[in-house]
């Protein structure tokens, strides 16, 4: 017990240099996924294979690998698996890493503010450094921080490549490219409209018009969709081996996989033309239609007459925006894509992300990982620890009077104070993780992978930042 | 920031904090009629709203509280049934509701075009889905109306919005312009005067935002901050820092920290203590390093949030579960950072 658990997330040297870490993890993790990316296509699948091929893949490469750490490593993770319980175990056999390398798209999702957009960049970057080919992550955050992290000045609507200095740097020559993308709403809309709009004039009138204006740059549920639409432009490009996607933060975790299906509900629905008619046809009285009379006395029937021509407009778009929505929503469900649910193990966050990996089920898409981020170390569930934090509480000043005088020059107060205030700390998080533990045991949505990243206590500012995460995610399970 | 008064002429006598506090700045939370209580997810937004409302159920007014992304949170706050769009009294003095805006609509043309709505309520909301899907702002109208609807007809002393997160808030709160501009005539036009005249009274309605002492929490909340004064008319009435991280020791007790740390010491501590400290030990360093990030942070919140702004810290609780019990925790300690 008293060596340190080199794969609990928590009792792993967190403060361990990046740059030799992510080195042992390239060379560990160099053959299994070209394997799964040629042999077998669902990557993450079958068992038992898998574990007994990298236990035996190990050894094998031990030669080229630095000082045969990551053989024990290798070890460790097997026995790992069998540890954490019967449940886990045979049905858990699932790495980002394979992940990664069986798929074109992934789709980071989940509820705010759990870190979701960093995940899904050190997942990138990692990809980038250990399989090769170009990877792109796409965000929908504007984070100037991230920009910087990846040693660009800024992310814009177009893609641009990390440069390789950002991983010379970082200590990592990198097997692949890295690319990153912003997501621009009001640029993607007027793209899409472009693309779509059956003549110059029709176009021109769509992007003057006020609704248009305000549905491109402020809508929320606009943004959802655009998000979704964007990345099957890019991925239809075809010029990225694996695309990394960050979603938007939405009100309710559902609305983007659901904006393809609304929006083309929406286009096509006969409500819509029903709307519309009567500004296509001034021999309709309007005043005769009950809605209209209502609608008119609520809204006025000057906005009225801008949101008919908004979509009589985009009528003329109709065949292809709504053929668009419908491939997007065939590429989600697509076996080339999988989704990663991301969450901590708060109350509030793990409920929503649940929720969201049950909704992925329910609608036939793949749930590749859940990642756990900002797990508290396991150190702090020990028994043996409890007990000698309780006693450290329960007895500071007889042990810190006793202590000091071991302690030339020491203040014995001082000292009690600092033992009962560590061993008062220690307890605090202790219900904490304890508390998370649990969590983390009745998740009932269990993917082939369960990654565990633990409470970095520096934060990400550089590349070499990010891939030291990565390597936290990549062959954790 | 026009607001922010110099030196007030009385304060001479200097760091008196409770007049500092309350000061010529901003007019405590508890004392407007409307509060929107926003954050970047998962800093605890619902969480600090809800012990607002309770705080101020407790300090004697009746206060309604509204979740407006109905996930259901406030009814695990306050441990009580699932809220819907009728105010329900959930604890004395405190009346619960999630924002429906369909709901909304619905009250709306009852009590605006006096229409026989039970009967038509089906189709109409189906296009109302439509309209709204299609308008920007006439969802958010209903949410924000039915709020301003709360304090101009005085049932509440308090209206507390858990409303939506940074990233829509602005959305939210700037409705009523938004609709002016689109909306040219016709009721909603002429409905949108009256709540801009609300939402603008900073005697009235302020807005709150709850951040974490971490870097992008601060980050938002900045800009937030930024975006609230250019393009709403509503004040940013307090920044909440939830989840602050206590200190452990200054830095003459971090010495002798380090003193017991190196491995000589830690074996006498061994035989004292009868178990290795190690990890008590490591969860300390953890804590501290913790707490020394996001005091950065802290600082950096402080140095290029407006002055005016009051600030103020809620602690992080080490609690089993999240209910009604933490949240009176969270409602204690908002009452003395509100000095009351």
């Amino acid at each position: 017990m008293a060596a340190p658990d080199s794969r609990d997330p928590g009792a792993a040297d967190l403060k361990g240099a990046p740059t030799n870490r992510a080195a042992a993890r390239r060379a560990s993790v160099k053959g299994a996924p070209a394997k799964s990316a040629s042999g077998d296509p669902a990557g993450t699948r079958p068992a038992p294979a898998k574990a007994a091929s990298r236990g035996r893949a190990a050894p094998a490469k031990t030669p080229e690998r630095a000082p045969g750490k990551t053989a024990e490593k290798a070890q460790d993770k097997g026995a790992s698996t069998s540890r954490s319980g019967a449940k886990t175990s045979s049905e858990r056999s699932g790495s980002l890493s394979g992940l990664l390398a069986s798929r074109e798209i992934v789709v980071a999702c989940g509820p705010g503010g759990v870190g979701k957009t960093t995940t899904a960049a050190a997942a990138a970057a990692s990809a980038a450094a250990h399989l090769g080919g170009k990877v792109l992550v796409l965000t929908v955050d504007p984070a100037r921080r991230l920009a910087n992290a990846l040693g660009l000045k800024g992310i814009g609507n177009t893609e641009r490549q990390v440069p390789a200095e950002a991983f010379s740097e970082a200590g990592v020559k990198p097997m692949g490219e890295l690319w990153a993308a912003m997501l621009d709403t009001k640029e993607s809309w007027d793209a899409l409209v472009r693309r779509h709009a059956p003549d110059a004039k029709t176009r021109d009138q769509i992007l003057a018009n006020p609704l248009y204006k305000n549905i491109s740059g402020r809508f929320v549920q606009s943004h959802d969709y655009i998000a979704m639409e964007r990345l099957f432009e890019i991925h239809s490009e075809g010029l990225y081996d694996l695309i990394v996607v960050d979603t938007p933060p939405t009100r309710n975790a559902l609305d983007f996989l659901d904006a393809p299906d609304r929006m083309a509900d929406f286009f096509s629905s006969r409500l819509l033309r029903w709307l519309i008619v009567p500004y296509r046809s001034k021999l309709v009285n309007l005043a005769s239609r009950p809605f209209y009379q209502v609608a008119d006395r609520i809204l006025g029937s000057q906005f009225l007459t801008d949101i008919a021509e908004f979509f009589v407009l985009f009528q003329s778009m109709y065949d292809g925006f709504v053929e668009r929505a419908r491939a997007v929503e065939r590429l989600l469900g697509d076996r080339r894509t999988s989704f990663v649910v991301v969450s901590t193990l708060e109350a509030v966050p793990l409920r929503e992300a649940e929720f969201f990996a049950q909704a992925l089920k329910g609608r036939d898409l793949h749930l590749g990982a859940i990642v756990l981020n900002k797990v508290l170390p396991a150190y702090l569930r020990d028994p043996a620890g409890v007990a000698v934090a309780e006693r450290m509480r329960d007895d500071a000043s007889s042990m810190g009077t006793e202590l000091a005088a071991e302690l030339p020059g020491v203040d014995p107060d001082q000292v009690t104070r600092v033992l009962a205030e560590v061993a008062g700390s220690f307890l605090n998080f202790r219900v904490v993780a304890q508390r998370e533990a649990e969590q983390r045991a009745e998740l009932a949505s269990v993917p082939d992978a369960l990654i565990s990243v633990p409470y970095f206590d520096q934060d990400i500012v550089d590349l070499a930042g990010l891939l030291h995460l990565g390597a936290a995610l990549w062959d954790n399970y | 920031m026009t607001r922010r008064a110099p030196q007030s002429p009385g304060s001479g006598h200097g760091e008196d904090s409770h007049e500092e506090d309350a000061g010529p700045g901003r007019l405590s939370l508890l004392d407007r009629r409307l509060v929107f209580v926003t954050g970047k997810g998962g800093v605890g937004k619902t969480s600090v709203a809800t012990a607002l409302a309770l705080l101020a159920a407790e300090q004697g007014r009746r206060t309604l509280l509204c979740e407006v992304d109905a996930k259901g949170d406030v009814a695990s706050y306050l441990e009580t049934g699932q809220t819907r769009f009728a105010e329900r009294e959930v604890l004395p003095g405190l009346w619960a509701m999630s924002m429906d805006t369909e709901a909304s609509l619905r009250e709306y043309l009852k009590l605006n075009l006096r229409i026989p709505v039970a009967g038509r309520i089906g189709p109409l909301a189906k296009a109302f889905d439509f309209v709204a899907t299609a308008a920007p702002g006439v969802r958010e109208i209903l949410t924000i109306g039915k709020f301003c609807y709360e304090v101009r007809e005085g049932h509440y002393d308090l209206v507390v919005v858990d409303a939506a997160a940074t990233g829509h808030i602005i959305g939210q709160l700037a409705a009523p312009q938004a609709i002016n501009e689109l909306v040219r005539v016709g009721l909603v036009r002429s409905q949108t005067g009256w709540m801009l005249d609300i939402l603008s009274d900073p005697a009235l309605t302020g807005l709150a935002i709850v951040a974490t002492p971490e870097e992008m929490p601060v980050n938002e909340t900045l800009e937030l901050a930024v975006r609230v004064a250019k393009e709403t008319t509503v004040e940013l009435a307090a920044v909440v820092v939830n989840r602050v991280l206590p200190e452990l020791f200054g830095r003459s007790e971090e010495a002798v920290f380090d003193r017991i740390c190196v491995p000589g010491a830690l074996g006498h501590l061994e035989r004292i203590a009868g178990g290795d400290p190690t990890p008590v030990m490591e969860a300390a360093r953890l804590a501290v390093t913790l707490r020394r990030n996001r005091a950065a942070h802290l600082d950096r919140l402080r140095a290029e949030l407006d002055p005016a702004v009051p600030v103020m810290f809620l602690p992080e609780l080490f609690t089993r579960t999240h209910g009604l019990r933490t949240t009176r925790q969270v409602a204690r300690h908002l009452g003395e950072e509100l000095a009351l």
